[in-house]
Parts: structure tokens; sequence; C-alpha cells
């Protein structure tokens, strides 16, 4: 068994949960890896101030697109509030695998996204 | 893991591997293993490995002829004054440019961002236009778009075609418009791999009356290069693919533009007289390098022209161009695996890039290097291009000196055994 591509990370690569495009939503926000190029959009559809529903949408590492899958099942019911108070430790801990430096920025992409269309600063993780 | 096992055991590197004789062993850092693993380096289009004889030169330099440059008396100086001027005599030799017009910048991006400021301001106004190619290289794209916006002036691309080349016909065209003032392309693409055409390219600009550009930062590692059989107006490198140190690039110019051309940086060394409201410009090719200059790093990149004379470049071209025939063949037998770029290798300078369906390329190459096997993966600083090949990257493997089939049959193993792990 790879200690990375484990076959949770593979399963949710080819087969992402919660992808495609939400008509209508109320947030948007879309971001590329400078790294690679890669990119990834979001639609939040939002009810009482929780997320009541999101898409992810676009291309990217097997790394970077099933973190999105796997956050997108835990995203959802949580408040904007809480959304603006997640940080870099919970997105490597709910991935579970050993992310290098290097792939850090992929694994971190699909919150980089939800936190800027929830709170609008684009600038996340410093 | 997957079975990637046999690289593990041995490597053969016998006389029937395709190396260069001996050529590996100059290089230390291929002493090295990583986890047990031997380097398996196939990334020198992003930067080349260093022989011992560089090494030396390097330290030899610091430790024993270090000073400042054009300013000392002492012995000490002038044995500095010796070494970088020796270099620079060595260098431009080495491409067959003469030493005044041979400008040392810190690389290649900024010897074109020397072009784009000195030359490009005083040559391209509004209603202008500077035509480059959908292959170029971040470094010869970013600053003509600068330049264009500044100067209200239009940047034009040439077409690459599905083969990854250009066409001369969309050339001749583009300079028929009359208001082409600049012509800038790369002697060989960092994606694709294809050797431009660049003497004919040059001789159509050059009877249009438009100046010419030419990124040689792959071509100068790779193939005889000569500056003056290739007729461009500037010709930019830079050492560290090269063989040679960082931060050490090349800029040759022909001499009647250079000598028009403003300075681009400014501050010591590169005035004849500075009094309180004016200077007046040093000589070439002082003029352009203002402030102490990579003294070292020129010594280095001055021994490291002199070992690939040695090893000779047409010997160095043959060796690649056998390299990679066997990788083009070798990857073609890899399922869902499609390189972009010219079909055969004698169109190519020695890299692969390629896409591995059902995997993302930055995955090709962390699964690689669990087998030691250095690729790269990305849009290796050509977005433009990437969206005309209608991929957001790619993984690229490049060939150097160092390399052998073994090197090649090791990549093969490891994108096997990384679509293995990708149930592919």
């Amino acid at each position: 068994m790879d200690d990375l591509y484990r076959d949770y990370i593979l399963d949710h690569y080819k087969q992402p949960r919660n992808f495609g495009e939400l008509e209508p939503h109320d947030l948007e926000a879309l971001e590329h890896n400078p790294l690679c190029g890669d990119e990834l959009g979001v639609h939040i559809r939002v009810v009482d101030d929780r997320i009541e529903d999101l898409r992810f949408h676009g291309h990217g590492c097997a790394i970077s697109q099933a973190s999105a899958s796997i956050a997108s099942e835990e995203l959802k019911g949580m408040t904007l509030e809480q959304v603006g108070q997640l940080d870099a430790d919970w997105m490597i801990e709910l991935l579970g695998i050993p992310v290098s430096a290097t792939r850090r920025k992929c694994a971190l992409l699909n919150l980089k996204v939800v936190r800027g269309a929830v709170t609008g600063d684009r600038d996340w993780p410093a | 893991m997957p079975p990637v096992a046999e690289n593990d055991i041995l490597i053969d590197r016998g006389a029937s591997s395709g190396g260069l004789a001996g050529v590996r062993g100059d290089f230390p850092i291929f002493s090295r293993s990583f986890d047990g693993r031997p380097l398996i380096y196939l990334d020198s289009g992003a930067s080349s490995q260093k022989p011992q004889a560089v090494i030396d030169a390097l330290a030899e330099h610091l430790r024993d002829h270090n000073a400042n440059v054009h300013r000392g008396v002492y012995a000490l100086a002038q044995e500095a004054d010796a070494a970088y001027d020796g270099a620079r005599r060595r260098v431009a030799a080495f491409v067959g440019a003469e030493p005044r017009t041979t400008i040392f910048t810190k690389n290649a991006t900024e010897a074109i961002n020397l072009v784009a400021y000195a030359w490009g301001r005083a040559n391209v106004s509004a209603g202008d236009a500077v035509l480059i190619t959908q292959m170029e290289h971040h470094a010869n794209l970013v600053p003509w778009q600068v330049l264009c916006r500044e100067r209200g002036a239009s940047l034009r691309y040439l077409e690459v075609d599905e083969h990854g080349e250009l066409s001369l016909a969309q050339l001749d065209a583009e300079l028929a418009r009359g208001d082409v003032r600049l012509l800038a392309f790369a002697h060989v693409s960092n994606v694709l791999g294809t050797i431009n055409p660049v003497a004919e390219m040059t001789a159509r600009a050059r009877a249009a009356g438009v100046a010419t550009l030419v990124d040689g930062a792959q071509a100068v590692p790779q193939l005889p290069v000569d500056v003056a059989a290739l007729g461009a107006d500037f010709y930019a490198w830079t050492g560290h693919k090269a063989l040679g140190p960082t931060g050490i690039g090349v800029l040759h110019g022909r001499a009647e533009l250079l000598e028009q051309m403003p300075p681009f940086l400014t501050g010591g060394d590169m005035i004849a007289s500075v009094d309180f409201q004016q200077s007046t410009w040093n000589e070439l090719p002082y003029k352009f390098e203002a402030g102490t200059p990579p003294i070292a790093e020129a010594v280095g990149l001055g021994a490291a022209v002199v070992y690939l004379e040695r090893l000779g470049m047409e010997r160095v071209r043959a060796h690649e161009l056998a390299l990679t025939e066997y990788m083009l063949e070798r990857l073609a037998q890899v399922p869902g695996l499609r390189v972009v770029g010219p079909p055969t290798a004698a169109r190519r300078g020695g890299l692969a890039s390629f896409t591995l369906e059902g995997m993302h390329p930055h995955d090709v190459a962390e699964l690689a290097d669990r087998a030691g096997v250095c690729i790269r993966a990305g849009h290796h600083c050509a977005q433009p291009l990437m969206r005309c090949l209608g991929v957001s990257a790619t993984a690229r493997a490049s060939v150097g000196v160092y390399n052998d089939r073994a090197d090649i049959d090791a990549l093969i193993d490891a994108l096997n055994a990384g679509r293995e792990v990708f149930g592919l």
C-alpha cells in the first residue's frame, strides 16, 4: 500500500463527490495553483448562514481532487462562521496522509477556494 | 510499494548502454543515493548537474584568486581580472561570438529583460508589434508583454502546429504586415523539444528589417551553436543548464545595436565617468554589467564550456539524439501515454513532455521519485503553450551528457509502477 496514494484517496480522485456545477448558487470562487496551473472552483448554496450544498469544479492532481472531494462531505451543514475558522491542520488531518511541503498547496487548494468564497479572503494561507 | 525492485539491484552501465564513455564518473552527485536507490536524473532541462571540473574551478577561484575585478592594482586583483576576462573569452569562443559583445547577466531571463528594457524602450512604439511564438517560456514572453503594454504596441504569436512546429509561411505573412519591430523565439522549446530553424527565421526577419532575439537556454547545452552563423541580433542563454553554476547568464548582441542602446542597469563598473548631474558609459561589454559581476560564477561557466568542448558538442548532440530516440520508442510502449511535440527525435532536443491518461503529471512525477527518478511536472513556465496543447500540465523527462539507456529504462519501470498504484 502506498503511503500517499491510499485506496480512499484514489477512490475520491476517480469518483470525486460533489463535483460539477450548482445552479443557482449564492457564493462562488475560483483559484489556480500557480505551481502547476491547476484550477479549482466552487459553487456554494447558503441557507440560514449554513452551507446547504456545494459543488467543486476544475482539474488537478489526485491530492487536490481527493482533498476537495473529502472536504465537500464535511463542509455541508457547516455555518459560514465555522468555515471561516477552518485551518490547514483541519484539512491535513481530514486527508489523513503525510503531505510533503510541495504537495501542501495541492492539499489546501480546496479550502483556499471555499474560504475565499465564504470570507472573501483570497490570501489564505499566508 | 509497487514493483520497482529491478532498480534496487543493479543498473547496467555497460559499454552498450548508450552513455558517453566515462562521463557519469565526472559528476560527483551520482555517487549519492536516495533511500538506497541511485540518482536517476532526468531533469537537465530544468538544471544540469555539475562536473568535478566546474566545482573545482569555482572552489579554486574563491580559494586562491578572489578579489573584485576591474579596480585593483595589486597582483591578486589582476588574477581575478584575468580569470573573469578569460572566462568571457572562453564562453564567447564556445558559441562563435566575440568577447566584446558577450555580456554576463544573472540568467537568461535577465539577458532577455536587458534587451526588452534597453533596446525595446528605445525601438518599440505605439502601433508597432513584437512577434513571438506560442511555444515561448515565460522568460521570453512576459518581458515582451510588459513592453508592449507600456508602449501601446501589440504582441502577436506564431502558432505551433500539431507536430509542435512553427510555420515559415505564417512568419512571412506576419513580417509582411510591416509593423513588426522584433521577432523573439526559442532556439529549442523547453516543453515540446522542437528545434526551430533559427537561421531561416532570422534571415527572413533581417530581410524585412526586423530585429531578432533567440532564447538559447535549452539549445546551448545540447547543440553545437554558432551565434554568428545563426544570425540573430541577440542570443540569450544561461549557465546552470550548461553544466555551469547558477547566477550566470549570457547575452550575445550585435555590436552596432549594443553600442546604440542605453544601459539597462546603472551604477558602478558600467560608467566611463560620473559627474554630479550626468555620467558617460563604459565601453562594451562593461556598459551592460553594472555592479560587481558574478565573477566566480563566470569562472565556473568558463570551466563548463571547456569541459563541453573536450566532449565535443557534435558528440553531445549525437549522444542525446540517440537517447531521445530510445526514450520516444520506450515511452510509446506505455499504455495511455501521449508525447507532445515533434514525432521524430531528429527534430527535437533531448527531452520528452507527456501526459498519462488517468494520472495527473504531478502524481506521475511523485511516483517516479519513489524509484529515484527525477522528472518535472507542471506547466514548465509555458502556460499559454499548455492552453494551445489543451492540457493544464505535462510531465517532462530531459536528458544530459551523463544519462544513458538504463536511466530511460528506470523511467519506464517507474511509470509502469505508477500506473499500477493508480490501478490503471
